[in-house]
């Protein structure tokens, strides 16, 4: 148990370097630019802005007059003080606040079409690899394969067109309907499960090959080992064999892909609530584009940055539970 | 020992171009890139005002028009020109980073291996989508900002696979010998090492370049892109701007759409297509499928196949 524990923090040293890597590249990357960052925003923002927002963006990427070293201290003071500056489009809303208000929105949605590609691709996976040869192993994996290789947003403006636009199957936008009010109401929840179920159908069309794919080709690889030939010999059922002997094993590998592919599923799940007009980070990062908003891009980045370290880290505890060598 | 190299690279690429997946891949690719160059002849002008925004397909305009009155298939093909070449460019540029970083750190172990996969590992848990957002709005619009935000985002995965790749070759036999024989490290990684990966740099190649192009389209549908050039991305921006969704206009958008997932396809099938041909345990999963009926393969029993005749 020891080592387990000994493991995990040293998987948390490693997030927090993460993190501080993360941390510093937000700080050096306007800093690096050809040209000052000061004269680029002021450059860009001529006679857009209020004295008082050129002070605060000044503000917020501490462009003083202070030495490098001693701007990158009261940086990190300020974001672990929780401040990431005043956002730009909303003025003068601290970005903090206006990313917390959809932070919650893409948890819910990311989330879920992430946990349910991820089971349903791991499941058809391990029967497609069971069953080889068979028909649906000859048809989905080049099936999805395709369906893969279009861009998430693509087939999310497909969808939205086909069963929002010409269908009017579901709503063309938003979290939820005009007419509830957001609560703990069943009207509310119903509501907004309706207007999340397209994008995350898209989402977890896109993504289900990829889990599909790696838990098939594990699969295989455990299948030829010996301790399945074994349990063949000792005549166990097949359905035992291919869940408990097989799957078991073979799903680790992908429980640490898991961990790896977050933020590349999530930059797809940003763009497909863009699509949908999804009020979450996606739409937020749009937003900050569009009226080229520094702070709010670069909170952004640090909180899904941050997110993404911690998933990985409740990655790394369900593979210690999961993997009994790891708890040697 | 240099005619045996040759000989398998011939077969490797007798094998690829014999098996299907692979040439219909590589078929397709070679189309795009010449309808790509040929584009300027053959279609319209791809930024002219030709007709009323928005028409739908007809005679004239083979996939209609878009909200600037612009020829679809005219932007549909000229578009292929810079999505492709940062896409490749951005593969290779991917594919050397990756070899030198991860080769490097595979090669030496010890505090060099320690301090280069974390930079790595750091690089590769960090999303990538917010990062490039970043770095592509800081810098002026334009190919060479996005290549250099695809490569910067996107090195750390094949880093990696060829770092892994790098430790299995280092504590095999021949490498010990050049090492013994007084072989510079260099040398050994470059001529001895480096062209027994070349199947894994392969498939690594077309692996990046499927990832710059489907992320470089991303950034550009946002707007970080140039979006007075012709691309892909872009056509994909302005029928987003232009409401081809609200308005019905599907020919706007499905084009582009159908293009890039082709090209992402057909890079997929190449890379199965590499597998098929370099992987040991396909190549003898084949030799068993042309030796045995498939419905005699039983799950989970090795079927014995006399191989010599």
């Amino acid at each position: 148990m020891n080592q387990s524990l000994n493991y995990l923090l040293r998987r948390l040293g490693f997030y927090f370097i993460a993190a501080w890597a993360a941390l510093t590249l937000n700080f050096f990357i306007p800093r690096l630019m050809p040209g000052d960052p000061a004269a680029i925003i002021f450059a860009r923002f001529r006679g857009k802005l209020k004295p008082e927002a050129i002070n605060a963006l000044r503000e917020t990427f501490g462009l003083t007059d202070e030495p490098l070293l001693g701007q990158y201290w009261s940086y990190l003071k300020s974001i672990l003080q929780g401040d990431l500056g005043i956002s730009i489009a909303y003025f003068p809303e601290p970005v903090t606040n206006i990313i917390s208000s959809a932070l919650l929105w893409t948890i819910f949605l990311a989330g879920f079409s992430l946990i349910i590609s991820f089971s349903l691709g791991t499941l058809l996976g391990t029967i497609i690899a069971w069953k080889r040869s068979g028909k649906l192993d000859s048809t989905l994996p080049p099936v999805l394969a395709f369906v893969g290789a279009f861009p998430y947003f693509w087939l999310a403006m497909v969808a939205l067109y086909i069963f929002g636009f010409e269908l009017s199957w579901f709503p063309l936008g938003h979290a939820y309907g005009d007419d509830v009010t957001p609560g703990f109401n069943m009207p509310f929840i119903l509501s907004a499960l309706y207007h999340a179920a397209l994008p995350a159908l898209t989402m977890i069309l896109v993504s289900l090959g990829g889990w599909m794919l790696s838990m098939r080709n594990i699969m295989i690889t455990t299948l030829g080992t010996d301790y399945i030939s074994f349990a063949h010999a000792k005549g166990l059922s097949s359905r035992l064999i291919m869940l408990r002997y097989a799957a078991r094993n073979a799903i680790l590998p992908n429980f640490t892909g898991f961990g790896m592919a977050l933020g590349f599923v999530l930059s797809g799940a940003l763009l497909t609530e863009i699509i949908f007009s999804y009020p979450g980070q996606g739409y937020l990062l749009l937003q900050a584009v569009r009226a080229q908003d520094f702070p709010l891009m670069q909170g952004l980045f640090m909180t899904i940055t941050f997110a993404v370290l911690a998933a990985n880290w409740m990655v790394d505890i369900a593979v210690l539970f999961f993997d009994p060598r790891t708890r040697k | 020992m240099d005619n045996n190299q040759d000989s398998i690279f011939t077969r490797w690429i007798i094998g690829i171009l014999r098996n299907r997946k692979a040439i219909t891949g590589v078929v397709i690719i070679f189309l795009f890139i010449f309808l790509a160059a040929l584009g300027p002849f053959i279609t319209q002008d791809p930024t002219a005002f030709l007709s009323t925004p928005l028409s739908p397909p007809s005679w004239e305009h083979w996939l209609g028009t878009n909200g600037q009155g612009q020829d679809v298939l005219a932007q549909t093909i000229s578009g292929a020109r810079q999505t492709l070449l940062v896409g490749f460019t951005t593969g290779i540029m991917v594919v050397l980073i990756g070899a030198l970083i991860g080769g490097i750190s595979g090669y030496y172990s010890g505090r060099i291996d320690d301090f280069l996969s974390l930079l790595i590992n750091v690089f590769l848990v960090m999303p990538g989508l917010p990062l490039m957002v970043i770095l592509a709005s800081w810098l002026p619009p334009g190919p060479a900002t996005l290549t250099g935000v695809l490569v910067l985002t996107g090195w750390a995965w094949n880093a990696r696979v060829i770092r892994s790749q790098m430790m299995t070759f280092r504590s095999r036999d021949f490498v010990s010998a050049a090492i013994v024989s007084g072989e510079h490290n260099i040398r050994i990684i470059v001529l001895e090492i480096m062209p027994r990966m070349l199947s894994l740099l392969a498939s690594s190649f077309i692996g990046a370049s499927i990832y710059a192009i489907g992320a470089q389209v991303g950034l550009e549908f946002l707007g970080l892109g140039d979006v007075s050039t012709v691309t892909w991305g872009t056509n994909l921006y302005w029928a987003s701007n232009d409401m081809a969704l609200l308005t019905g206009s599907w020919w706007n958008f499905v084009p582009t759409g159908l293009s890039i997932a082709i090209v992402s396809f057909a890079l997929t099938l190449i890379n199965f297509g590499i597998d098929e041909v370099t992987n040991p345990r396909l190549i003898a999963e084949r030799v068993w499928r042309e030796k045995i009926p498939i419905d005699t393969v039983v799950n989970g029993i090795t079927p014995v196949v006399k191989d010599h005749e």
